[in-house]
């Protein structure tokens, strides 16, 4: 096993990462958790004095963090359940014995690869625009008005975009989980009768619940980090209807140019996610012992 | 009886599975379509499918518009570049884990995920201000260390996990034959993973292509890569469907053919080894 030599050399070799890692994380954090104390603006970067919690007070009682907040738990949530929900759905389809199952599955995965500024823009122009948009023709061929999309329903065009985006990684995870499915668990299950709704709730369930809490906490800490598709739609409006957390804390930095409050935001944005963080590493750990 | 009945189910069921994965598929499909449009076809109602007059003007006008070459040369740039240091950097890590690990190991690994963790915003503010002083702001090696620090953590675990599978006596027995560690990693190890560290850097690639926090806000120009070149097309500017289909056929084709291949390293290096 490893001699004295090896776990030397050892040390030596994982040392760069670590020291990039550290400066990477550590410094910037350091530094937002002392700018998020001090009254500092880029207007006037002369001017920097100690203020305490003050930004803290001043960007958690500002009611727009309060809509940033409540948007963000709307934009996460429903992204979830819709791709979760969806994804099983999928996964469970593609599970079948079906013809040209290969091709099908990069159709399927293919939206995964599409960067967030291409996926905004298509939905919002070719697909979701009320006058010559893919999904006006659907409405006047069913009879129906076409809804201006990102004017009257500015958060649910969002969660439509963002959902397209995360249903092939729901998707792709728990069609994986599937197939480690047992073959003959699924002949016994059918020969005890067991009914496709029975089937379902006690065996394959069961043997995806922790493939599904994966994706649901990867998918929740890049949910909570949402922006380019905002950026490129609504810019966070009309109003604050589309501004997130992450998008607030944009705006107070480079356009108010607030370097504290943002500050403060950005250690709030940290906190919320490392709530759902503690829960992922929890479960990866897990699998690291095994 | 039996027998009949399920070839009717499968019937049906690729027929439903075609059906869904066609809708998935279909705003892809439409921007391709989109892109060999003219403009005014590109804005018809009702739509024009498959019948209209094919063009390849609009991808001429791409590159004239805004200079699409630059673009893409900066994400090509950077994110082969960026992995490739990524790669230098991590391969000699992995080893160490994998193969001479100590007490903390299983800590280190944690805690290096634990850096994916941390939301953008939250150090956004004093990295803008870093870079603006280190003049880095725009610059292909500013938004490349990003890029490398981003992908390092999934990059290590990625190699840590298909190291774990190599047996260690081989590398023991290069040992015992007097190979110096440098040896041992380059001409022992490397040439068994190359399976493992290719679909690794292909995930780490698509991943930095596809990165877009980072490169829209530290980028403006210069080194900006087609995440940003994309975004230009936010402003409206009369009719531009065709071109905005072009511009981002040229901007997803490319990652779409490598994540294909990639498809199935992407579930164990996006849950990092938590499906497999």
């Amino acid at each position: 096993m490893a001699t004295q030599q090896t776990t030397t050399s050892g040390r030596l070799l994982v040392a760069p990462s670590v020291i990039l890692l550290f400066v990477w994380m550590i410094v910037p954090l350091a530094m937002t958790l002392y700018f998020s104390i001090e009254h500092y603006s880029l207007l006037d970067p002369t001017a920097i004095r100690f203020v305490g919690l003050q930004n803290y007070v001043y960007f958690l009682s500002n009611p727009n963090f309060v809509a940033a907040l409540l948007n963000t738990l709307i934009l996460v949530g429903w992204v979830l359940a819709i791709t979760v929900g969806g994804g099983i759905l999928v996964a469970l389809l593609m599970d079948q014995q079906i013809v040209g199952q290969n091709v099908l599955r990069l159709m399927v995965i293919a939206p995964f690869f599409v960067m967030p500024t291409v996926s905004a823009l298509v939905w919002k122009n070719l697909l979701m625009n009320p006058i010559s948009g893919l999904f006006a023709w659907v409405a006047l061929e069913l009879g129906l008005t076409p809804i201006d999309w990102f004017t009257n329903w500015p958060m649910l065009s969002v969660i439509m975009v963002v959902s397209w985006e995360w249903l092939p990684f729901a998707s792709l995870i728990l069609l994986t989980a599937l197939q480690s499915l047992d073959e003959e668990q699924k002949e016994a299950a059918e020969l005890d009768g067991a009914g496709p709704i029975s089937f379902f709730v006690y065996i394959v369930l069961p043997h995806i619940a922790r493939a599904i809490t994966v994706v649901i906490l990867i998918e929740t800490i890049y949910l909570l980090g949402v922006f380019a598709e905002i950026f490129v739609t609504t810019n966070g409006g009309p109003g604050v209807a589309t501004t997130n957390i992450a998008f607030l804390v944009y705006k107070r930095a480079l356009l108010d140019f607030d370097v504290g409050g943002a500050s403060a935001g950005g250690v709030v944005a940290v906190v919320l996610a490392n709530i759902v963080a503690i829960f992922l590493m929890r479960i990866v750990g897990k699998n690291l012992e095994a | 009886m039996a027998r009949k009945q399920s070839t009717r189910k499968r019937i049906g069921m690729t027929i439903l599975a075609w059906l869904v994965g066609f809708l998935i598929f279909l705003p892809i499909l439409w921007t391709f379509l989109t892109s060999f449009k003219s403009e005014l076809d590109a804005f018809s109602m009702p739509p024009k499918f498959l019948f209209f007059h094919w063009t390849t003007e609009n991808y001429a006008e791409v590159q004239s518009r805004s200079n699409y070459l630059l673009f893409a040369t900066n994400s090509i740039v950077l994110s082969i570049g960026a992995n490739l240091v990524g790669l230098l950097i991590a391969v000699p890590a992995a080893w160490s884990m994998a193969f001479a690990p100590g007490k903390r190991t299983k800590d280190l690994l944690m805690w290096m995920l634990s850096t994916k963790m941390m939301p953008g915003v939250g150090v956004l503010v004093p990295i803008y201000l870093l870079f603006r002083d280190f003049h880095l702001l725009d610059n292909r090696l500013g938004i490349g260390f990003v890029l490398l620090m981003l992908n390092l953590p999934i990059l290590i675990w990625m190699l840590y996990t298909y190291f774990k599978e190599i047996p260690v006596d081989i590398l023991e027995a290069a040992r015992m034959d007097g190979a110096s560690l440098f040896n041992e990693i380059v001409y022992v190890l490397t040439p068994m993973s190359i399976p493992g560290i290719a679909s690794t850097m292909l995930l780490a690639i698509i991943l930095s292509w596809n990165e877009a926090f980072w490169t829209l806000n530290l980028t403006t120009f210069n080194a900006a890569p087609l995440t940003a070149f994309i975004a230009s097309y936010s402003a409206p500017e009369g009719l531009f469907w065709a071109k905005l289909s072009a511009a981002s056929t040229l901007a997803i084709a490319p990652i779409l053919v490598l994540g294909w291949f990639s498809q199935k390293q992407l579930v164990r290096g996006l849950t990092f080894g938590a499906v497999k």
